[in-house]
């Protein structure tokens, strides 16, 4: 793995919110090719923001964020759409798309001004199917999907768009245990078979803990970032929540209600 | 996305009808011309009576024409009305842009003779209405948009909608009420919405709006598309949010706006067309849509004027009327047999 020396996302004394109000501060994190990273922390700590802030979206109060060694600001929308591709928490808003069309609305960064798709956008729409295990699903109409086959569906438009980085908000919420393991276990597969950076924000942490490669934790403080061993040994899981209410146990990776 | 060519079939079929609409509108009226007849003038051949010929060239050829660029272009900008909100219900009428047209047709029409005094209508032609109606149309859809941005909600967007239907109608009363009896004649007549009596120049200037409506639509396919997933998709996929949107407001405000001036507010056409087009074109790709959605609304605004047009009759229905009269219905049939519109 020789480029795993090579940057491709990081950021340095970032602080994110809106306006005047600061939702957090001092996030501090370098992604190499290949890596999966998840955001994890209590609701409201930022991880919406944070996401939204290096997809653009909303602007950084303070600090840098690189992508591929240039700030992620002066990537023009056409280069950006190359580099960088996203699953947000609201749906599609035409749920009457197919999946194919979807999918293949991941490759408009490429394709002429009318959208016509190449040989090589059919492939990669082709391989985003295979990879999700979507082909059955193609000429379904998303209204006809359940959650977890349209969140496969999402990320398989992502995957698409063919960029060094995917970055995914809460890409397991309303979904049963089988489902939310299949999503990462796909991201997973994703991030270390085609050597892509993702980063997706989710509330499970025993997962993320067993399944990704860095994990950044957002406190409110320090944000600690690391390898998830790493981060169990310097005892970070165990100030995310009230002791009173749940325990981090270090042994299993996973939080038990206090009794 | 697929391109139109598997549709290339009801592409075909589509173009069949519209050219049968089209005879079948030019072949009835209140002057009964035998079907055999109103062939043989049309390619070039002399007819039995000579008013006929005058009738079929001069009246019904242009009509007809004007049918189709008024259905058209509305069903159009309805199609792009639905994919900007993300909302199966948008379309001129609904979201109040209609109503705008009319406010500013009122103003002109019976607000000048009250501040300028009467003359002044004398110079101010065909274009100052067209200008007037689609300045009203302009500024109510962007008070729309302003407001779209902020309420997410798409039922608080038609309810706007309505309200400023109610806003301009009260304005459109006051007016009325203040205004002499020939310009309040002149407004309702408008009002009625009509296809017929366009003069040549007018009929003229319409296709130069329709034509760089259809412009700036096509220009804008790939960015509609994307609007498709909703606007931060369609940011991560490269649009340019506000020159996208800007484009695409600019082509709706000039076919609802321009062809309301022309023809009067025509209701429904605009909203019932890109459902029923969907019914036969079972896609999401406005490469196909936006073709389709101007044939089908062609032909069916060439069927509503032929009905209202009440054959071998001299009345003239109101083509408005009709037009309500076979879309509300489609409306209700759609929601409640597929339960959910979606767009």
């Amino acid at each position: 793995m020789e480029n795993k020396s090579k940057t491709i996302l990081s950021t340095k004394n970032l602080s994110i919110g809106y306006g005047p109000k600061i939702v957090a501060k001092d996030i501090h994190f370098v992604l190499e090719p290949g890596v999966l990273c998840g955001i994890v922390g209590v609701n409201g700590i930022g991880k919406s923001t944070l996401l939204r802030t290096l997809g653009r979206f909303q602007p950084k109060l303070s600090g840098s964020i690189q992508l591929e060694g240039k700030n992620v600001e002066d990537h023009s929308p056409s280069d950006l759409s190359k580099k960088l591709s996203v699953v947000l928490t609201e749906p599609p808003a035409s749920k009457n798309l197919t999946v194919g069309e979807l999918i293949a609305l991941g490759r408009q960064p490429y394709t002429n001004w009318l959208g016509a798709l190449s040989p090589e956008d059919q492939k990669q729409v082709q391989d985003s199917l295979d990879a999700f295990l979507l082909n059955e699903l193609k000429h379904r109409k998303c209204h006809e999907l359940s959650d977890g086959q349209l969140q496969r569906v999402l990320i398989a438009r992502a995957m698409a768009q063919d960029t060094p980085v995917i970055i995914l908000d809460e890409p397991t919420t309303h979904l049963d245990l089988y489902h939310k393991v299949q999503i990462l276990k796909m991201l997973q597969q994703l991030a270390h078979d085609q050597q892509k950076t993702i980063l997706f924000s989710t509330h499970e942490i025993d997962l993320a803990i067993q399944l990704c490669d860095k994990i950044l934790i957002l406190d409110g403080d320090t944000n600690p970032f690391g390898d998830p061993c790493e981060l169990i040994e310097q005892k970070h899981f165990e100030r995310l929540f009230p002791m009173e209410m749940v325990q981090f146990d270090a042994k299993t990776g996973s939080f038990k209600i206090t009794k | 996305m697929q391109g139109p060519a598997p549709y290339r079939l009801s592409f075909v079929l589509l173009g069949i009808a519209l050219v049968l609409a089209w005879l079948l509108n030019i072949s009835s009226g209140s002057v009964n011309i035998p079907f055999s007849e109103v062939v043989s003038i049309l390619s070039g051949t002399a007819a039995q009576v000579d008013t006929w010929n005058y009738i079929i060239w001069d009246f019904r050829v242009p009509k007809a024409f004007t049918s189709i660029l008024v259905g058209g272009g509305l069903s159009l900008s309805g199609l792009l009305m639905q994919t900007l909100f993300r909302n199966p219900l948008a379309g001129p009428f609904v979201l109040g842009i209609s109503s705008g047209a009319s406010l500013g047709a009122a103003l002109l029409l019976m607000g000048t003779s009250l501040f300028v005094g009467m003359g002044s209508m004398s110079f101010l032609g065909d274009v100052s209405l067209a200008l007037a109606a689609s300045i009203g149309s302009f500024l109510v859809l962007a008070v729309v948009m302003v407001v779209a941005q902020r309420v997410k909600d798409t039922m608080a967007l038609l309810i706007i909608g309505l309200m400023f239907g109610s806003i301009t109608s009260a304005i459109v009363s006051v007016l009325a009420y203040f205004s002499s009896a020939e310009n309040l004649q002149r407004f309702i007549f408008w009002s009625f919405g009509s296809v017929g009596n366009l003069s040549p120049q007018q009929i003229l200037l319409l296709t130069g709006i329709v034509l760089m409506g259809i412009l700036l639509s096509i220009i804008s396919l790939k960015p509609l598309n994307a609007f498709l997933l909703g606007e931060r998709y369609a940011q991560s996929l490269g649009v340019s949010l506000k020159r996208s949107r800007f484009i695409i407001i600019i082509a709706t405000g000039l076919l609802a706006g321009g062809i309301t001036a022309f023809a009067g507010p025509i209701a429904f056409v605009g909203l019932a067309v890109p459902h029923l087009t969907r019914q036969l074109f079972d896609t999401m790709e406005h490469k196909v849509l936006v073709p389709a959605v101007f044939l089908y609304g062609s032909i069916l605004m060439l069927l509503c004027d032929m009905i209202a047009q009440w054959p071998n009759s001299a009345n003239v229905l109101p083509i408005n009327a009709i037009t309500s009269l076979v879309g509300a219905p489609v409306v209700i049939w759609l929601l409640v047999r597929k339960r959910k519109m979606l767009f």
